[in-house]
């Protein structure tokens, strides 16, 4: 094991733990101000991936084809929130699952329907293909380094959003009484809407990013939605901050565990048997983290309530 | 409009004579049909005692269905290859006897089922259903890369299990014996409903607090309904593979454990017979809808969400005009 294959299996992990921040970010804000789960957020990416590929495929542009993910993914999401999910916040949970579950099978079939059953292709940017030399010598794709670097840029913004606008601070009074800043005359429905609107955009951004270094296909956003889940339950629910920590350990974790785990196992087992062992136990790492996460803190690491 | 017990027997009695008929028209792909209906009303009759009766919204049923399956196929794939599952510390072997395969079926499923309660229930609400639904996606995970067992492929069973005096064989036969087993899960499941732990996990999801001060512990009780509902759902894995004589990793997919809640929520929530209607109705609408549109999970997805934003109760509230359940 060198240590440049160590420095780029890091940054494979940074950069699919940025991207899962964006889908996490999006989900605990909806769940912390809101109190919704929502299953579909995953459907949001899709349609980012997919509205991404055909504005691309058509004008040949990657920069058009991000602003129409993240301007389909809004639209969907604002249009989900005022036909369907308005009605659920006052439902319990077992109802905001079915619900979004059905959305789901609307979503997908209704993507299918649209594009065929076969996947999409969107090609990496002109100017951000090829690898780049970093310093030390390690030679890494550049679109990657861009992914890791948009993430982390995303990120400081919903920080800054969420600490010091004028929005921020409703949503964080949304968080905590919804009621007293109704009162106040925050128009909060406008308020919910216009949350599952940015917590859709940040999804359908993902999926169009991440489109790019794989196949834009129906159902691409539902493994994802999961991870995205286990990172907001160790981060904490309705926490940014833990969204963030808690995206970058799944995805340096499960990065890392699956290329050393089968070499670790190596040291003292056949090869054969240390590859399929390591691949199998890799492939669960990121749970056996969270139910640790579980066993010491059952709220999350920044989480406050259940 | 009739009482739910009159629609009960009316549901029990269509159970018996339409593969009764099916098998006197000749028409063997219907009694496969209401076998597999029959075998996802086992498995969500299982989810059942958790989430309508214990008020758990698991997401990651499939795991158990999935766990049920695999304990079918891992010990018929050693039996049709004459291996041994394992030599140390103890021999054993592969078997191809239903009533062994349920055994393990039953035990391996709830040994999983305590181990993920005992980690889920230290949270709630919408911490379990995540929790639920990431432990389902780990078992995916796991037997995708688990080689030995065909990984993403599954594994093909040749032949179908045998059953001491039963041609399992016979589709008529196969399905008299899932239908006994779903009767016997009824009926065991309504003495529970009515027995003290079944009123004490009733009283739990109602009013924890309450549970507490009469000196039982909420978690324990849901614990112990999380257990009985995985070995459930289990047993009906196993049934589900021999039907298909064929397990892979989809039985353990989340997809799996939504549907296994859309059957109990479109028959009615904590109704005894819920996972039964819902099944069926699914099936039924798999087959028919299936035939008509290729995207006919769009018109399932429709519907649900009328059912969850305009009728509470599901078909049976709707049929009985009578909200509430258990």
């Amino acid at each position: 094991m060198t240590p440049l294959l160590l420095a780029e299996q890091i940054l494979n992990g940074l950069q699919f733990g940025v991207m899962l921040f964006l889908m996490a970010a999006g989900l605990t804000l909806i769940f912390g101000v809101m109190g919704l789960i929502n299953l579909a957020h995953g459907s949001l990416y899709m349609v980012g991936a997919f509205a991404a590929a055909a504005a691309a495929g058509a004008t040949g542009s990657f920069a058009l084809g991000l602003a129409a993910a993240l301007a389909a993914a809004a639209m969907a999401g604002a249009l989900v929130e005022i036909l369907v999910i308005r009605r659920l916040y006052a439902r319990d949970h077992l109802d905001q699952v079915l619900a979004t579950f059905a959305l789901i099978l609307i979503f997908s079939e209704g993507t299918r329907w649209l594009f065929g059953s076969f996947p999409l292709f969107l090609d990496v940017p002109g100017a951000l293909s090829g690898p780049v030399t970093l310093p030390g010598g390690i030679q890494y794709p550049l679109y990657r380094l861009a992914l890791i670097g948009i993430g982390l840029l995303v990120a400081a913004g919903l920080g800054l959003l969420i600490a010091r606008t004028r929005i921020g601070i409703q949503i964080r009074a949304g968080e905590n009484d919804r009621e007293m800043i109704a009162a106040l005359g925050v128009d909060i429905s406008r308020l919910y809407t216009l949350i599952f609107a940015l917590g859709a955009a940040l999804a359908g951004l993902a999926g169009a990013l991440v489109g790019a270094i794989q196949s834009v296909q129906v159902g691409m956003g539902e493994p994802v939605l999961i991870l995205a889940f286990v990172v907001i339950v160790i981060g904490g629910i309705g926490s940014i901050k833990g969204a963030f920590i808690g995206a970058l350990l799944v995805g340096l974790t499960d990065t890392l565990g699956g290329i050393f785990l089968p070499e670790l196992f190596k040291l003292f087992m056949e090869p054969a048997t240390a590859t399929s062992a390591g691949a199998s136990l890799a492939s669960m790492l990121i749970y056996i983290l969270m139910g640790a996460v579980l066993i010491f803190r059952p709220t999350g690491l920044f989480g406050s309530r259940a | 409009m009739i009482t739910e017990r009159h629609l009960n027997l009316l549901i029990l009695a269509g159970l018996i004579l339409v593969p009764l008929w099916a098998w006197a028209a000749d028409e063997p792909f219907t009694i496969t049909l209401a076998t597999r209906a029959v075998i996802f009303a086992l498995a969500a009759a299982g989810l059942n005692i958790a989430l309508g009766i214990g008020g758990l919204v698991s997401l990651g049923h499939a795991a158990f269905f999935g766990i049920g399956g695999y304990a079918m196929g891992i010990l018929a794939h050693h039996a049709q290859s004459y291996t041994a599952l394992s030599t140390w510390p103890f021999l054993i072997e592969g078997t191809k006897s239903m009533p062994v395969i349920w055994l393990v079926a039953i035990v391996t499923s709830a040994l999983a089922a305590l181990v993920i309660g005992l980690l889920s229930l230290r949270t709630a609400g919408v911490y379990f259903i995540m929790i639920t639904l990431a432990f389902g996606q780990m078992f995916y995970f796991f037997t995708i890369s688990w080689a030995a067992y065909g990984g993403e492929d599954g594994l093909s069973i040749y032949i179908r299990n045998d059953f001491p005096g039963l041609n399992t064989l016979d589709p008529i036969q196969f399905y008299g014996l899932c239908l006994a087993i779903l009767c016997a899960v009824l009926f065991a499941t309504a003495r529970l409903m009515r027995a003290p732990f079944g009123l004490a996990l009733n009283a739990a999801r109602q009013t924890p607090a309450r549970v507490e001060t009469v000196g039982l512990d909420p978690t324990r009780l849901k614990l112990a309904a999380f257990v009985i509902s995985g070995a459930i759902t289990g047993l009906a894995g196993a049934l589900f593979a021999d039907l298909n004589r064929f397990v892979s990793p989809t039985m353990f997919s989340w997809q799996m454990s939504g549907e296994l809640i859309v059957f109990i929520i479109i028959g009615g929530t904590g109704r005894l017979f819920g996972p039964v209607v819902g099944a069926a109705t699914f099936v039924m609408l798999e087959h028919w809808l299936g035939g008509l549109s290729e995207y006919w999970l769009i018109y399932l997805g429709g519907m649900l969400l009328a059912i969850v934003l305009f009728g509470r109760g599901g078909l049976i509230g709707l049929l009985t005009r009578r909200e509430g359940g258990a």
